[in-house]
């Protein structure tokens, strides 16, 4: 009963972040479409939404336009993702990059690229949800060895080591293999500079499947952060809960990774954040976190694009930037032996 | 009892001639491997004309293969080496922790991000890059330290922060590589991994000054290092003034890994894997510094020589090392988990 007075904060409130939120994401998104490596003139802007690719202007806002809708639909994912895995392990340093899933997810696809030949989207999808769901239960695996079970200190090393593994594996593919370096070698450090549409589009079935049972859970995982025991008395069957949410996670990871590269930080950063505006509650975190992570991904992704003019910085250098500190912080505030 | 106390003598001596017996083969085979790698490549140069070019006569055609090529690579893995192993096992010693080495907790990555920066950003090179290099990783261990310090540093925290702190550098160095004039694949690996492709006997001189220098205080410190490790307490007990030792240790590793990283990269995992390797070979005793670094040398010279010969395509040093290390890496975590040393 405690449990759900805290879980109940004003509604008024949560409708107002939410709207701050919404309103925030249409802004970056405003600015990823306006703001770019070379300057665009309004009118170019306003001609190139409705179509129109004549001027060399015109064709780069064509080009911002799908980098824009992928960069709100990998931070989505991300945000989600992150705050599934935190609930999940019950651990506040959980992110699907410092828990290795999206270098194993990245492993898979080189793996998958230079061994098996394989190509188009929907197979690079599959691969990195592969290497994603046998990374997350490498590293959980790893982590849990020993007393006190999966305590964020032995996950969080599990997960840098793994992350570290599967990273040099990865370069040391890439670079036996010039034919392959090319078209790896963007993706790596985690861009969403090359979009399409094309390639962004196929994302979609697997985003929605992963997002959905991920709300689905949200209930339950509201229930696992009380601690297993009071779960199993509020009559939910604990491994069941948590396989669904991590199925989830690894879906979504899997399929950013497989079409980004691996992205860290945001998955930590936003889940962090959208608590303090809205409570522990995993069914409006959860939803938040979705804008939340979308808005930020667009905001990294236009600081890169302007930060070093006249070239670029991968988004996946600008969410480590703001992410690495936030995870200090976080360790800090820590006690020990709460980690 | 009274054999057991007889025996000490006996005990200390066959310690003292272990070591002694350890460090005669690892330096015995530090001199294979440079003879090895100095006439073995893609062709085959017979010993006696190595020999007349490293004796500075001129060889038709060895002059250039073992003096222009391989000869440069190999001084400069052995003495980056030699700075990476005994920087590493004095930091793992100091902190009591093997993950704590200065690749990890992020002391290589702040020499390697003042080092880029003085490179590409400020256009130096010789003795600058590797003061800067210096001071960088002065200020990554002072932040590692500041942000990690409650009362002492407790092994969990220092590490985690340590990993947060290198992410974030090494995101610094791929950000100022991006504003180098030409940016290549070749000099990103450098910086981000560690590389020998661009050695050149010009870069030895700083690395020599800094094992000698640096090197000499730890060797001179190794009774009191030996101390540190049974704990603060008995340490103070034993006289040993554990303020300025600590410091001392620290600033002499922080030479050691910035020059060499400033040199070469910072070859991963190196630091990380020499200590460990030393402590399992040299058997107990005194801190086995000296044969940490030639474990060190020897990982760099073997590596690179793999890298360059023996795989099917041509790697730079530090993916070879990072290879062999990530492994190990997670290994140490599995055992460590389960002899509960994590909590």
């Amino acid at each position: 009963m405690i449990a759900t007075a805290i879980l109940h904060r004003p509604q008024l409130t949560r409708g107002g972040w939410l709207a701050v939120t919404l309103a925030l994401l249409i802004v970056v998104m405003g600015l990823s479409v306006t703001f770019g490596t070379r300057a665009v003139g309004w009118s170019d802007i306003g001609a190139a939404l409705t179509g129109q690719v004549e001027t060399i202007g015109q064709a780069a806002v064509a080009l911002r336009l799908p980098r824009t809708l992928l960069a709100a639909l990998a931070g989505a994912a991300l945000g989600v993702a992150g705050a599934v895995m935190q609930g999940v392990t019950r651990n506040p340093l959980a992110d699907p990059g410092l828990l290795g899933v999206n270098a194993g997810a990245a492993l898979a696809v080189v793996i998958g690229i230079a061994w098996f030949g394989i190509s188009g989207h929907y197979t690079y999808i599959w691969t990195g949800i592969t290497g994603a769901a046998l990374a997350s239960c490498f590293v959980y695996a790893v982590g849990s060895m020993g007393q006190g079970g999966a305590t964020p200190l032995k996950l969080t090393l599990a997960g840098a080591a793994t992350s570290i593994a599967a990273a040099s594996v990865t370069l040391a593919l890439v670079l036996g293999r010039n034919d392959i370096a090319a078209s790896v070698q963007s993706w790596q450090v985690g861009g969403v500079g090359g979009a399409t549409l094309a390639a962004t589009l196929p994302m979609l079935p697997f985003l929605i499947v992963g997002l959905a049972v991920a709300m689905l859970s949200a209930r339950h995982l509201n229930m696992l952060a009380l601690g297993d025991d009071t779960a199993v008395a509020f009559g939910v069957r604990v491994s069941v809960a948590r396989g669904a949410a991590l199925i989830a996670a690894v879906l979504l990871c899997g399929v950013t990774t497989a079409i980004c590269g691996p992205i860290g930080f945001v998955g930590l950063v936003v889940p962090h954040l959208c608590r303090l505006l809205v409570g522990v509650d995993h069914r409006w975190l959860l939803p938040f976190c979705a804008v939340v992570g979308a808005a930020l991904l667009i905001g990294a992704d236009v600081a890169g694009r302007v930060i070093a003019r006249p070239s670029e910085v991968d988004v996946g250098i600008v969410t480590a930037l703001i992410g690495a500190p936030v995870f200090i912080a976080i360790v800090r505030r820590q006690r020990l032996r709460a980690l | 009892m009274t054999s057991a106390v007889l025996s000490l003598p006996l005990l200390r001596h066959r310690r003292i001639r272990h070591r002694q017996i350890v460090i005669a083969m690892l330096l015995a085979l530090l001199v294979a491997g440079a003879a090895l790698t100095l006439s073995v490549g893609q062709t085959i140069t017979p010993p006696s004309d190595v020999l007349a070019v490293l004796f500075g006569r001129d060889v038709p055609g060895a002059s250039f293969t073992v003096g222009t090529l391989r000869l440069p690579r190999v001084v400069m893995a052995i003495l980056a080496g030699l700075c990476f192993g005994l920087g590493g096992t004095a930091c793992q010693i100091l902190l009591r922790n093997p993950l704590a080495s200065p690749d990890i907790i992020g002391i290589s990555a702040g020499s390697g991000a003042a080092a880029v920066f003085a490179i590409v950003v400020l256009g130096w090179s010789g003795f600058g890059v590797s003061a800067l290099s210096i001071i960088g990783g002065l200020g990554a261990a002072a932040l590692i330290a500041a942000l990690a310090w409650r009362d002492g540093l407790s092994g969990g925290r220092l590490i985690l922060i340590g990993i947060g702190v290198s992410t974030l550098l090494n995101s610094a160095i791929a950000w100022l590589l991006l504003q180098a004039p030409a940016w290549s694949l070749q000099d990103a690996l450098r910086w981000l991994t560690g590389s020998l492709n661009t050695a050149s006997l010009d870069q030895a001189l700083p690395l020599i000054v800094a094992l000698l220098i640096c090197g000499g205080v730890l060797l001179s410190l190794t009774r009191d290092i030996a101390a540190l490790q049974l704990g603060d307490d008995k340490a103070a007990a034993l006289g040993v003034r554990i303020g300025a030792v600590r410091v001392a240790v620290i600033l002499a590793v922080v030479g050691l890994i910035a020059v060499a990283t400033a040199a070469t990269g910072p070859i991963a995992f190196v630091a990380f894997l020499a200590g460990p390797i030393a402590a399992r070979i040299a058997g107990p005793g005194q801190p086995p510094l000296i044969p940490a670094a030639l474990i060190g040398a020897l990982l760099v010279l073997g590596a690179d020589y793999a890298g360059q010969f023996l795989l099917p395509h041509r790697y730079p040093v530090g993916v070879v090392t990072g290879a062999l290390g990530a492994p190990f890496l997670l290994s140490l975590i599995i055992r460590m988990n389960r002899t509960g040393r994590l909590t």
